[in-house]
């Protein structure tokens, strides 16, 4: 255990490449602000960052139990950050729980930064320290450094001035270790400065209060002269550019905005709250000078239905849930698709079967993209990589979903959704067109509704047109007239016809590219989703290390770049990584008839890059 | 309207398909009439989307010459909200039944009502599932005896006009399919109304449960069991309008207008605008019995109010948005509040 030492120690700025910090507390304690705060700094100063926010399902679960503890990981550094990191350099930690939630995750010789407020009897008991025995006084933590500062003796010392009851002071706590934090890397006060002016404008008391305490941290590092060393953590060399920093559920919102923007029409967005989903809908409702029409529908069922309504209307027709919610979508998932309307179903997927893990993240709603529903109901599929690419992918879903005529699923998760990172963002001019098959005016030829064009996609003709009424429904339909048929071949005929439709926008999206590596390395490593970054993390390293490894991450999951069987087939072995207990591994196998072999994890957590690296090491060395 | 809206007839409406409701059904009524009427309110053909569920009543669609769709169970008043938010302009007409709009779609019946998007539900009601061939609906009576109730029904069933005034609509309505005129009537005034305008249509399924209204449709029985509602007017039914309803209390109690004890002056003047008193004719939901005088059933407009409509207030918003942001700038969006440049 390191303590203090002798004042007259030289102070030393030590640099590192990168460093991975996991603020914990209470539900209550304003984690997910803290951490949020320290990732937005440290974006505006040019590192390259990657986070990783953890809470519990309650918003306030029993203070100071392991339950309650709320996290928030961050990876930044002067190098490109992929995942929001392994193993943690630092861990901060507001109570006892915290510390014993995540003490798994600190690297050995890694800094515990304790609050010893919150290592009091009571507090190590809900943890379930045995006897009330603190580990901050056992020598438990031996393998560590630690730094222990009585935060909230030190924020009430700050705030005695003030006329705050003493509830109001402490839960200024967060701002002491932002501050504290700020002087141990180098920060600058002034982004969090702004943030504050910004978020209580309207309390002028809580603007000097929770200024005061975050000087006091940041003072308390700079004049305690306990603390010897301060770390350097240099801006990262990314690519010229102006960036901003992006979540992915923001991102996802700002790619439909924008797509609507550039297909020429409003965007009607139903959806019903559910967790990790709802932040589209906050984000979404802020913007209605986009003309965006964001309805709170009754239910799931209201929330996609009013949608297709919107569609028959010429709207873009959005909704978003997560697992249980689109369950509750897939009768309506059926009637968009044999409409043949535009819609956008966003997944933003958590640990299920049913409620199951709602702040978790998992990727085990593929198949219930593919295949959850009744009949023969093809539905294209895209997934983003990461919290920036929820902005392309949510566009790319919009482009296809105008232009094919049909409804298409976008499969984000909870870890990318909460997630965020640095966004070269581009320029309106620079996005690609959207071309809606929509008849803008009367007369010409008699309207056939399911009369189709060289891409199987019929034409888009909304109610107030004259002379172009039409009916259409759930019913099967006759070809190019739309009439109801139950005639049998006429059945086959359009089952095939709107399968053909979307497999045909293959010849519409890129086509699959490596990530890394050779296209004749031994092992492949095929990701999707939100696993990419632990993928990418783990074959840079192995590459450097000499394996003969590849790294393909598809972000079309149907219909599949029409390259990709081709690709898969150069490699002697595919290894498909994915937080399931086996998915996209079998429609690989299914597909392309290869030997893929799954690589799983089910515990509502990301891969970290050495589990990938270990396992794709082991089948190396198989 | 347009002047060419004015020239167009029930036959302009009326689409290629082939009608496939069993002969006999009262579904064909309530077809013409709407067929009827929709060249008289002079809305272009264009203008006007029709919207069903699941159900016989949901084939409607499919036989007018508009724009429509047929959804999938229930879910038709979810559709429309949709539909309204797109684009407010449109005359929108919900086509539901009992089993669709009560039963599978009791949700979005109820959040549709309270939001008072500008549209027409038709509700029709023949007490029984047609389509699926004879099961017990939420509004068939206790004890009905039915395919899937051999013993009787024991499911208490919904009286669809006080639900919807639970649910605060803004226009409630009955009709029946075998009064025309009156169903035209009260068609015409729920396309006046600006809200959701929730009529409940008396329909006989002359093949799973034939006669279920007969009490109040028969022209031997009707004058005693029903009473029409008139805004304003006293409530009087009866043979030679020989009844009135009088309140006594928050009770209603029949009179006799031919004894010379009571006169028209003395009834109950209908006020549509009368929450509670509206709310009490919706209760007037006896079964008639052969040996024991019990309430009239009432007909025609018993609650309308006004207020304001989900999908103007929406838009309002959108307008004051703009007003207040501007136009919204997509490249501000992109970029955000906090940018910082790599060189």
């Amino acid at each position: 255990m390191e303590k203090t030492k002798s004042p007259e120690t030289v102070r030393m700025n030590e640099e590192r490449r990168d460093v991975t910090i996991l603020f914990a507390g209470d539900s209550g304690d304003g984690i997910q602000l803290t951490g949020s705060q320290f990732t937005n700094t440290s974006a505006l100063f040019g590192n390259d960052i990657s986070t990783f926010p953890n809470y519990p399902a309650e918003i306030r679960a029993p203070q100071g139990t392991i339950a309650g503890v709320s996290g928030f990981q961050l990876n930044f550094g002067s190098v490109e950050i992929f995942t929001p990191g392994d193993m943690c350099d630092v861990l901060v930690v507001m109570n006892a729980a915290a510390l014993k939630a995540n003490l798994n995750r600190l690297k050995i010789g890694g800094t515990v930064i304790a609050n010893t407020a919150g290592f009091d009897k009571k507090n190590l008991t809900l943890a379930g320290y045995i006897d009330g025995n603190n580990p901050l006084e056992n020598n438990s933590l031996g393998k560590y450094r630690l730094i222990e500062i009585d935060i909230t003796k030190l924020t009430r010392e700050a705030l005695k001035e003030t006329p705050l009851g003493i509830k109001e002071k402490d839960r200024s706590k967060n701002m002491f270790v932002l501050g504290f934090l700020y002087w141990m890397y180098n920060r600058k006060l002034g982004p969090t400065e702004d943030f504050i002016r910004d978020k209580f404008a309207k309390a002028p008391e809580l603007i000097a209060s929770n200024l005061a305490v975050l000087k006091a941290g940041y003072n308390y590092g700079d004049t305690s002269e306990t603390f010897t060393t301060r770390y350097e953590v240099k801006p990262a060399p990314l690519p010229k550019g102006v960036y901003r920093n992006i979540m992915g559920n923001q991102a996802v919102a700002i790619g439909l905005i924008a797509a609507s923007r550039k297909a020429g029409l409003p965007l009607f967005y139903g959806s019903y709250p559910i967790t990790p989903a709802s932040d589209i809908l906050h984000e979404l409702a802020r913007h209605k000078n986009f003309d965006v029409r964001s309805f709170q529908a009754e239910d799931e069922i209201a929330a996609i239905t009013s949608a297709i309504g919107s569609s028959f209307a010429g709207n873009i027709g959005i909704t978003a849930s997560s697992g249980p919610g689109i369950a509750l979508k897939g009768e309506a998932l059926g009637l968009a698709c044999i409409l043949e309307l535009p819609l956008v179903i966003v997944n933003v997927q958590r640990g299920g079967p049913s409620t199951g893990l709602p702040t978790k993240t998992e990727q085990a709603d593929l198949m219930q993209a593919l295949y959850g529903r009744n009949g023969e109901a093809p539905i294209p599929v895209l997934a983003p990589a990461s919290p920036r690419d929820c902005f392309e992918m949510a566009y790319e879903a919009v482009r296809i979903a105008v232009e094919h005529m049909t409804p298409v699923f976008l499969l984000s998760d909870g870890y990318i959704a909460n997630g965020a990172e640095p966004w070269r963002f581009p320029v309106s001019a620079d996005l690609t067109p959207i071309k809606p098959p929509l008849r803008k005016s009367a007369g010409g030829e008699a309207y056939m509704p399911y009369a189709r064009d060289g891409k199987g996609v019929r034409e888009w003709v909304v109610p107030g047109l004259k002379g172009m009424e039409h009916r259409i429904g759930g019913l099967e339909k006759e070809d190019i007239t739309g009439n109801i048929s139950y005639d049998p071949e006429n059945h086959q005929k359009m089952t095939l016809l709107r399968a053909e439709k979307v497999r045909r926008i293959a010849d519409f999206i890129p086509e699959q590219a490596l990530d890394r590596g050779s296209p004749d390395a031994e092992l492949c490593i095929l990701s999707w989703g939100s696993t990419y970054g632990a993928v990418k993390t783990a074959v840079k390293e192995m590459i450097e290390e000499g394996y003969s490894v590849a790294h393909i991450h598809v972000k079309y999951l149907n219909p599949f770049p029409k390259n990709l069987g081709d690709l898969l087939r150069g490699f002697r072995r595919v290894m498909v990584p994915e937080l399931n207990h086996g998915q996209l591994v079998k429609i690989i196998r299914s597909e392309f008839l290869i030997d893929a072999r799954p690589l799983t994890k089910i515990k509502g957590l990301p891969f970290t890059a050495s589990e990938v690296k270990e396992a794709a090491v082991n089948t190396l060395e198989a | 309207m347009s002047a060419e809206a004015n020239t167009l007839t029930a036959k302009d409406f009326t689409s290629d398909q082939d009608v496939r409701w069993c002969p006999g059904c009262g579904d064909y009524s309530i077809l013409k009439q709407v067929q009827t009427v929709l060249p008289e309110i002079g809305i272009e053909r264009e203008n006007v989307v029709f919207i069903s569920g699941i159900g016989c009543s949901s084939r409607f669609p499919y036989y007018l010459d508009t724009y429509g769709m047929h959804g999938i169970h229930g879910r038709a008043p979810a559709i429309s909200s949709g539909l309204k938010i797109a684009n407010p302009d449109l005359s929108v007409w919900v086509i539901t039944g009992d089993g669709d709009g009560l039963s599978i779609g009791g949700n979005h019946l109820i959040h549709m009502l309270r939001r008072n998007f500008d549209m027409n539900v038709l509700l029709f009601n023949n007490e029984i599932y047609g389509l699926t061939k004879g099961q017990y609906s939420p509004t068939s009576p206790e004890g009905k005896v039915t395919k899937s109730t051999p013993m009787g029904s024991v499911d208490h069933p919904f009286n669809p006009l006080a639900l919807a005034a639970g649910a605060d609509g803004t226009f409630i309505a009955r009709s029946m399919d075998r009064d025309p005129k009156h169903m035209r009537e009260i068609l015409k005034e729920a396309n006046l109304h600006k809200g959701t305008s929730l009529i409940e249509i008396y329909q006989n399924c002359n093949v799973f449960n034939d006669g279920a209204f007969g009490v109040f449709t028969d022209k031997k029985t009707k004058a005693e069991t029903t009473i029409f509602l008139e805004h304003g007017k006293p409530c009087v039914f009866g043979e030679n309008d020989s009844k009135g309803l009088m309140l006594d209390g928050a009770n209603p109690v029949i009179v006799d207008l031919e004894s010379g004890e009571y006169s028209v002056n003395d009834l109950w003047v209908h006020d549509k605008h009368d929450r509670f008193k509206s709310g009490v004719l919706m209760r007037c939901f006896d079964t008639p019995m052969p040996d024991r005088e019990v309430l009239p059933r009432p007909f025609g407009i018993f609650y309308q109010e006004d207020r304001p409509c989900y999908e103007d207030l929406l838009h309002e918003q959108i307008a004051v948005s703009i007003n207040r942001k501007g136009e919204g700038d997509l490249d501000a969006l992109l970029r955000g509040k906090n940018t910082w440049e790599i060189a």
